[in-house]
Parts: C-alpha cells; structure tokens; sequence
C-alpha cells in the first residue's frame, strides 16, 4: 500500500476527515505541518514524502511555490503545479475553459479603469469584478451601474498591482444559487447547490450561502468533467451556473473545501480522494 | 494554556494538529496550536485570514 503525505498550513475539517479517512482505509497518511519548516531548493529528502503528496495548504502563494519545489525534486503532488497555477487563477481558468469549449460567462480583461469601463460598457450592467487570485468570495463586487463601477475601479488602484488586473464578468442570470460539483479524477463524486443567504448574492458556503444536495446528472458530469479536464487532473471543485441556455463553468477550484457537502450530500468525498491517491502513487 | 485574553483555560482537543486555530471557550479569541522553541506544543494569537488563503 503506497504511504501518502499530506502538507497543510492551517488544518481545517477538511484535512482532519482526510486523516480519518485513511485511517478507516489502513493507508498511511502523514500530516506535516509545512508553515513553519524551511527548504533547500538544491536538496530534499524525498523519503520524507512518501510515494505521493497531497497539497492541502490554505494559503495559494505557499501551496504553489512549495508543489514547484517538490515537482522540481520529482515528487507525485496533487494537485500538481500545472494545475495549481490554472486553477488559482481565475483568468488563466477562463483561457483553459474557452480553448476547451466549456461554456463559461463573457469574460473581458483590462489593465486601467478607463480600460475596465469601456469593457464594462461592452458587457452592461449589472457585471462582476473579479480578481484573479482570491478565494471564499472575497473582494468580488457586483456593480449594478456605472457609478457603482468607478468607485470600485478607484478602491482597486490603490491596492496591491495584482488587483489592478481586471477580470471584469457579465452577471450571469442565474437562480439563487450555483452547483459545485466535486471531480476526483475522472469521477464527479458529488455536487451541491449553494444557495445564497438571504440579501446577498454571492453562494459562497464561506459568505454563509447554504449547501443542498444536487443530483449529479449526465449534464452535470460532462460539463464538469470537461472544466476539470481543460485544467489538468486531480481534485477540484467546479462551479457552474444554471443559465436558460444550459450550464456554464464560472470557476475550477484547487484544494477544494467539503465540510458543508459531505452532510449534504452523504457522499464521504475524503475517502474518494484517498483512493484516487492510492491510485494515482501506482 | 491560558488565554491572553481573559485568562481562562484553553484545553486543546486530543487530536489536535499543528497550525490548527483553536477558540477560546469563554472569550471566543482565536490561536493556533504550534510547537515552541523547547519543541513543546503551545498556542499563540492566530493571525487573521491571509488575502491569498482560501480553496
């Protein structure tokens, strides 16, 4: 039985049901805590990582730079690199999405706020502001006219430069809530609606939005399954939208959370991820 | 352990991990578990939400 590692920086529900789940397995899973070691960029010891990691760090910049360290040495990550950079992103996700030919929202770029209201005229109100690093619904902002845009354009140019790369959406016409549905492999083992909490817009589970079972349907899979594909392989959470004209894939999250969803779903997703680890250090 | 902010005790569930953010029963004030310099697990003040922290 291959033995896996998983790094984490802060352990949330999440990497402690990863732990329990393969104990009930018998797999040997070492949790090491990577926030507060240092690393040699020349050297590692590779035995210490087992035949495969699981990256579960909270943090995106450390989770990165560590997988391309251990990548670099030739240690089995998931997810990898490639992945990572794609999916941390939520530009690079759109690209992977388009030249795929997933269904995704209009999606416009733009460096300045003169630039950013001239796509923003393009697209109409109401649009979303995204930035292209960021998780758990944070900083989105969904501008109802031009006013409300400017002065969010105004916050962002005095922010870090990363957040003065526009990633400006149309705002979807959607129901209260959006599917997440999680990919482990080549497999959709489970999906949630997340409805949003009342007054607010955004479904993030993170932002109070309620998680309820959602049956994984042939439409589901293969859109999802596709989004998952279009940025690498391994684990992810793909949200999508529920428009008149079918799905559409809005993001393909890296490390995805399930702590609402596997209540909701009765799915033991932990143990889906551990055997597509076992599986995968083959 | 004691809180640094009410002085009540912090007890830490028995299979806590390193880096893992325990709460304060009375106050609600959040740390993290971490092992000290005598290799010793301790808590300290947890830091707030990074911006680049999330799935």
């Amino acid at each position: 039985m291959p033995t896996i590692t998983m790094l984490y920086d802060a352990p949330r529900w999440e990497e402690k049901a990863l732990i329990e789940a393969a104990k009930r397995k018998n797999v040997t899973l070492k949790a090491i805590e990577c926030k507060d070691q240092y690393y040699n960029l020349a050297q590692i010891n590779r035995a210490e990582y087992g035949d495969i990691v699981l990256q579960r760090c909270i943090s995106y910049f450390r989770s990165l730079h560590l997988t391309a360290l251990l990548e670099a040495h030739g240690v089995k990550v998931v997810n990898g690199l490639h992945e990572a950079i794609i999916a941390g992103n939520k530009l690079l996700t759109t690209l992977a999405l388009i030249k795929a030919g997933v269904p995704t929202p209009k999606t416009m770029l733009a460096f300045t706020p003169q630039g950013s209201m001239a796509a923003l005229n393009e697209l109409g109100f109401p649009a979303v502001i995204k930035p292209v690093i960021g998780s758990w619904g944070r900083l989105l902002a969904l501008v109802n006219d031009r006013e409300a845009a400017e002065a969010v354009l105004e916050d962002r140019e005095h922010m870090f430069p990363l957040y003065q790369v526009y990633y400006l959406q149309e705002k979807v016409n959607r129901p209260p809530r959006d599917i997440r549905a999680f990919v482990v492999g080549d497999k959709v083992v489970a999906a949630i609606y997340r409805v949003s909490a009342d007054g607010s817009w955004r479904t993030n589970t993170s932002r109070g939005g309620k998680a309820l079972n959602c049956p994984v349907t042939k439409e589901v899979e293969e859109i999802c399954l596709k989004a998952a594909r279009a940025v690498g392989e391994g684990v992810f959470g793909v949200d999508c939208m529920e428009t008149a004209d079918g799905l559409v894939v809005h993001e393909v999250n890296n490390t995805t959370e399930f702590r609402n969803s596997v209540p909701a779903t009765g799915v033991d997703i932990p143990a889906h991820i551990i055997d597509y680890l076992v599986e995968k250090a083959k | 352990m004691k809180c640094v902010e009410c002085d009540a005790s912090i007890k830490l569930p028995s299979d806590v991990l390193e880096g893992e953010i325990v709460t304060c029963q009375d106050c609600g004030a959040s740390y993290e578990v971490y092992r000290n310099e005598r290799g010793e697990v301790d808590i300290r003040p947890a830091k707030v939400e990074g911006e680049d922290w999330g799935e």
